[in-house]
This record gives C-alpha cells, structure tokens and sequence, in this order.
C-alpha cells in the first residue's frame, strides 16, 4: 500500500525520471539524507546524555572522592562522610542475595525449559513472570517489609518482641519477625531480581541446540544427567552473563531497601566487620552480619543528594562514582565472560 | 522437548540389581524434577504474595485491623482532589502528644485521601518521560537497524545498554544537580523569564526519559530487524528513497512491537522511583504545571515509609493503597502491551 502512495504522488512528474527532471528526485533524496541525519543525531544524543552524566558526576566529586572515603563512615560532616557502611552493607545483602537468587533463578529456568511439559500450570508460570518483571520495585519492597520484615504482624511486633530463635548452638540467632536486617533485604531483593534472572538463564537454555540433548539421551543418560553434565555447561556462559547482569541491578537498586526499613544513616558496618581482615580473624561474626541492621551504597547516595544545600553534593557524587566503579567491574566480568564463551564456541 | 516416556522406566527382565538402580536413578530424578518444580512456583508465590499483602491491607484485613478502603470510601480515594492525611491531627491539637497508638480508633475526621495529585504527578512525569525517550529512543532503533554499519552497531549497542545500567539514584542526583540548575533554569529565565524551583516535574520526567530510551531502542530494534529483508528490497526495487523504505515500510510493518515497546517504557516510567524521589519535590497538590515540585505516587510510598507512623493508623495503610493503585496501574499497561505483541504480530515466513 506504500508503493502506490509513493506512485501516486510522483504522478504528475511520472514520466520525468527518464526525461531528467530530478528536483523532484533531488528534493526526495535530500529529504531522506535528513532522516538519516536526525536519527544518527537521535542516537548520539543518547550517548551525548550518557557523557553529560558521567562528566557533570566526576566534576562534582572532584576534591572529595579519596581512599579515606571509602575507609571511613558516614558522618554528619561532609568533609568526614564516607561510604564504608555502605559498602560493606551492600557486600552482604548482594552476597545473601546472589546466593538465593542464583540457584532458585536458573534452577527455574532449567526446571522451564527442559522439564515442564505445555501445561495450563507451566503456561501461567511463564506468563507470570513476564508479568513479575514489569513491577515496579517499590512493589516488591511492600511484600518485603509485610511478609519478610513484619511477618504480617503475625510474632508480635519487630526487635522488641520478637521471638528468637537459636541455630547452631545459639551461634545463630534469627528473631522472628526479622525485622530490618539484611537477610530481609536480601530476600525482598532476590525476589526483585528473579525474574530478570530467570529470563536472561531461560535464553541461554535455549541457545543449546537440542541435538546436544538428543545424544545425551540416547547414550543413556538420565534428563537431569543430561542437564547437568551437557545442557548447563554448554549454557553457563549466558546464564553468567545474565546473572551478573541482574546482580548489577540489585546493586543499584534502592526503592525495596528504603520500604523494607534499610538505616538510611548508619556509623555501623554489620556486625562490626568494617576491614576483610577481620572476616579471618573473627569468624563468628560472618553468621551474625546477615542479621545485622544494614544500609547500602545507593541509600547513602540518596541521602547526601536530598540533603539540602551544596556541602553534600561532593560527597554524594563520590558515592556515585564508587558505585559506578563497583559496576563496572561487575560488567567488566560479564563482557569478559562473553568474550571468553565466543572463543570456544562448539557448534 | 523430551516427549518420549523416560527409557529407565520401561521395565527389563534381567538383574535385580540393576532394576533396583534403576529405580534409585528414578527416585533421584523425581526429587530433582520436583526441586525444580517448586523453584519454578516461587514466582507464582511471588505474585499471590503481592496481590495478598497489598489487599490484606488496602481493602480487606481478616483480623482486628481495618483496611485502607474500609475506612476510606474507593470514590473518595479516586476523586478526591487533595491529599492531606495530618488534617486529622490538625483537628485534634491534644491526641497530637498522646502518642500513635490511640490515633486511628478515634472517630475524628481524618483528613483527605484523593489519589489524583499523587497520580497527576506521575502522570506528568510519565508523559515528559515519553516526550524525551520516544523520539530519540524510536530514531535510535531506526538508525541502528536500517541505517549502521555492523562495526558501529556493536560499538552503540553496548553504549546504550551502560546507559540502562545506570542506578536510578544516579540519575535523581543528575535531575537535581545538573538538569535542574544547568539546563532547565538558565533556560526558562533567559527564554520566557521564568524562575523555577530546585525540585521540579519537569527534570525528573526528562531523566526518566533517558533512563528508558535504551529500552525503547532496543526494544523496538528488535522487532525493525525482525522484518524481512524482501520488504526492504521490494520497495528499493519500486525507486523508494531510504526514508520510505524506513518510516512507510519497515516501520509500519513493525508497528505492533514498537507501540509495546512505547507501553513497557510508560510503565517504567511509571513505577519509576528514585529519580523522582530525588528530584521531585515534596508538595502534594493536583497539578498539571510540570515545573512545580509535585509528589509522584512512588515518591509518596518512599517518603511514607520514612515517616514514623505507626502501622495501625492510616497514614501508614494508605501506602499500600497507593502501592496497590501503582501495581493495578502497571499491570494494565504490562497486560496490554503483551496483548498487542500476541494480537498484531506479523508472522514471516
């Protein structure tokens, strides 16, 4: 139907294309040139944007980003604020998290991909989580704080309380409701970040030609066999990449830990450990820090950029600029990953 | 995939001991299949556990507490045109130092509970997003499909993607710090002789909308490279300039996937939160005015939660009344954005 319009309205000058008329031709030709010159513009004023934010970052922080900022902790002095309490906040919560989210995201998706069969129940799974990961995040830290920090009110209220229970000779105390603590937040994050794992492991699965399943059977082995010994090998490099990916944004993540309680303002490292040194030399507390109240990089951040006046905004850019650093290495492991998978391709 | 009954269970006269390992073989992958399985349910528990938990206290609580819409009417919630919950206290100058706890079994009035300055504020913000991200997002998607060289494309694409990676709170303190101060303020003053504000609608909707151009742009690449190349040929072959083969054939033919992408990113937008927390402002007023400090309804549920309300009165419901009207909103767009991909898909051989 395009090609008729377009026919149509080189009607009255129909025949000129043989005879030489090309203003008309001309006049096309350079309309077309334009388009392609708005939209290259279009995409490098993404990229301009994208400049823009990491120079007017930098310039911000410029006097205030130094190794004592990442040794010492937040402080109502700008000139004293740093973002250790942070770092190591977000340590644990994405430690706790990755260790949650990994194996119950890929676990899905194998369970997706190689067992379920077309069912009504499989086919609301996979409706579902597409579903899941257009919620907002901020929805996802009201199940938190309800179901994680609260415990729907079930126990009594948090910290006060709260019934305590006793693992691993009392080396393990969990108060039931949670409360604010970083095995709470870690939780509220594993579910926000589930679907975004689940369907970067559920691509990779699918990357693996099936032929490579088809000889495994045949061989004899058993469908998790299979899946095990061929089928996750083969997908480790995508599940990796999206793994990380989705770490990346539970890093950088904010809205669920503020609704779930996280300190905004914390002088405190959980459960004391504010050097690597002391994760060897005081063991016992590595059980306790999941179960430690807890603010993270990106909360800190939010902080110091409400807060009011310029003192703060130095220190608020320093705390973007550990973050993006911390990011960086992340997707630094990605692309190297990828980079990596792409050498050894088998098929 | 595996459509054939597993060949371990076919019984085989022979050896009992290998039956018997066979069997174990069998038990073994039934409890990985069914650990599997109860992975897989989680996002269902997911779901339900939101939909629970925002009910529960929005519009039905099973025990002694009342819900949010049990004391307030829906109609009020969705037409009232103000939101002033402290009136109640306001009213009532001695229960103020009496503590929380007695606030909410009080018969007082109890302020007002419309979401529509809430929701005007999001709004306003969704839409500034989709005015920034549409055309660069769109025009981006066009060129890295129809117009970019392959050693160009993998040198945009990832660029795009950092540009999605980016934490949200990084993009308020950009709203706040250099939208606001450097662009949207020397701009008004010195164009129309405007004087705004620190916090604005304006500068988070515009961060918003850089947020989501990677998403529009990839997105909708997507579905521009997923036509044919016949098309494109057919109408090169017809004297088509390049313009016409982008914007009458490929684009049209690609409609359906765009205007999902287009709907996701509204969504995003949406239920996007720092960034407005951020650089929003603290007023909540019904306002259609984008370069006033309006509170979006995510803004609203951060702040709430900061505030020490305790979690019988209903400041403290109202945000999972807030939280459900967010989640019923994105969930229509989410709803209606997969429907247009299922509905309008053109199908190529």
């Amino acid at each position: 139907m395009t090609t008729e319009r377009a026919s149509t309205k080189s009607g009255p000058s129909g025949f000129s294309f043989t005879l030489g008329n090309d203003a008309y031709i001309r006049r096309r030709l350079l309309f077309s040139r334009i388009f392609a010159w708005l939209c290259r513009l279009a995409t490098y004023a993404a990229l301009a944007m994208l400049v823009v934010l990491l120079i007017s970052v930098i310039v911000n922080c410029v006097g205030r980003l130094n190794l004592d900022f990442i040794r010492s902790v937040n402080s109502v002095d700008p000139e004293k604020a740093g973002m250790l309490a942070g770092l190591w906040g977000s340590f644990w919560l994405i430690l706790l998290t990755g260790l949650m989210a990994i194996p119950i995201g890929v676990g899905s998706a194998v369970y997706l991909e190689e067992y379920a069969r077309d069912n009504f129940l499989n086919r609301v799974i996979k409706v579902n989580l597409s579903n899941l990961a257009g919620v907002p995040s901020i929805v996802y830290g009201m199940l938190g704080l309800t179901v994680f920090v609260r415990m729907f009110d079930l126990y009594g209220g948090p910290d006060q309380n709260a019934k305590i229970i006793s693992l691993l000779g009392g080396a393990v105390r969990i108060p039931i409701p949670l409360g604010d603590k970083v095995l709470a937040g870690a939780m509220t994050m594993t579910l926000v970040i589930l679907p975004i794992v689940i369907i970067a492991s559920q691509e990779a699965l699918r990357a693996v030609p099936s032929s490579i399943r088809v000889a495994s059977l045949a061989l004899g082995a058993t469908r998790w066999q299979t899946v095990r010994h061929q089928v996750l090998p083969a997908a480790l490099p995508g599940i990796a990449t999206g793994v990380i990916l989705a770490i990346s944004r539970a890093i950088g993540e904010t809205a669920p830990l503020i609704m779930i309680g996280a300190l905004t303002v914390s002088r405190f490292c959980p459960a004391g450990i504010d050097s690597p040194l002391k994760l060897i030399t005081q063991p016992t507390r590595i059980l306790q820090a999941p179960l430690d109240q807890f603010t993270a990089m990106p909360i800190e951040i939010f902080h110091w950029a409400k807060q009011p006046g310029d003192e703060f905004r130095p220190v608020a850019a320093a705390g973007i600029v550990v973050l993006l650093l911390v990011l960086l290495v992340f997707n630094g492991i990605a692309v190297w990953i990828r980079h990596r998978a792409g050498k050894g391709l088998r098929w | 995939m595996f459509n054939s009954k597993d060949a371990l269970m076919a019984e085989q006269p022979g050896s009992s001991q290998m039956f018997r390992q066979k069997r174990n073989a069998n038990r073994h992958e039934k409890v990985i299949q069914g650990g599997l399985f109860s992975c897989a349910t989680l996002s269902i528990l997911t779901t339900i556990g939101i939909i629970v938990v925002l009910l529960g206290n929005a519009v039905y609580s099973p025990g002694k507490r009342t819900a949010f819409f049990e004391e307030v009417s829906v109609s009020e919630f969705l037409t009232d045109t103000r939101w002033k919950p402290e009136e109640r206290s306001a009213a009532v100058p001695d229960e103020s130092g009496s503590g929380d706890e007695s606030g909410s079994e009080s018969e007082e009035p109890r302020g007002h509970f419309g979401i529509l300055p809430l929701l005007s504020g999001t709004c306003m913000v969704a839409v500034i997003a989709s005015l920034v991200s549409v055309p660069i997002g769109l025009g981006a998607a066009i060129y890295l499909s129809e117009y970019a060289g392959p050693g160009e494309r993998s040198f945009l694409k990832p660029m795009l993607e950092i540009l999605a990676g980016i934490p949200t709170v990084v993009y308020g303190f950009f709203a706040l710090h250099f939208i606001t101060p450097w662009v949207l303020q020397p701009l008004l003053k010195h164009v129309f002789g405007v004087e705004i504000g620190v916090f604005n609608v304006a500068s988070a909707g515009i961060v918003v909308g850089i947020m989501v151009i990677p998403m529009i742009a990839s997105l909708s690449e997507d579905v521009l490279r997923s036509v044919p190349g016949s098309l494109r040929e057919a109408a090169y072959a017809l004297g088509s300039t390049r313009f016409d083969v982008s914007m009458k054939v490929v684009v049209p033919a690609a409609l359906s996937g765009i205007l999902a992408a287009f709907l996701l990113a509204f969504s995003r937008a949406i239920g996007e939160t720092m960034a407005v927390t951020i650089a929003g402002g603290h007023k909540i007023m019904f306002s259609l005015n984008p370069f006033e400090e309006v509170r979006t309804m995510t803004a609203f549920m951060v702040h709430q939660s900061f505030g020490d309300d305790s979690a019988n009165s209903i400041q403290y419901k109202s945000i999972y009344a807030v939280g459900l009207a967010l989640f019923l909103i994105t969930l229509v767009i989410n709803i209606i954005s997969q429907w247009i991909l299922r509905r309008f898909r053109e199908v190529y051989q």
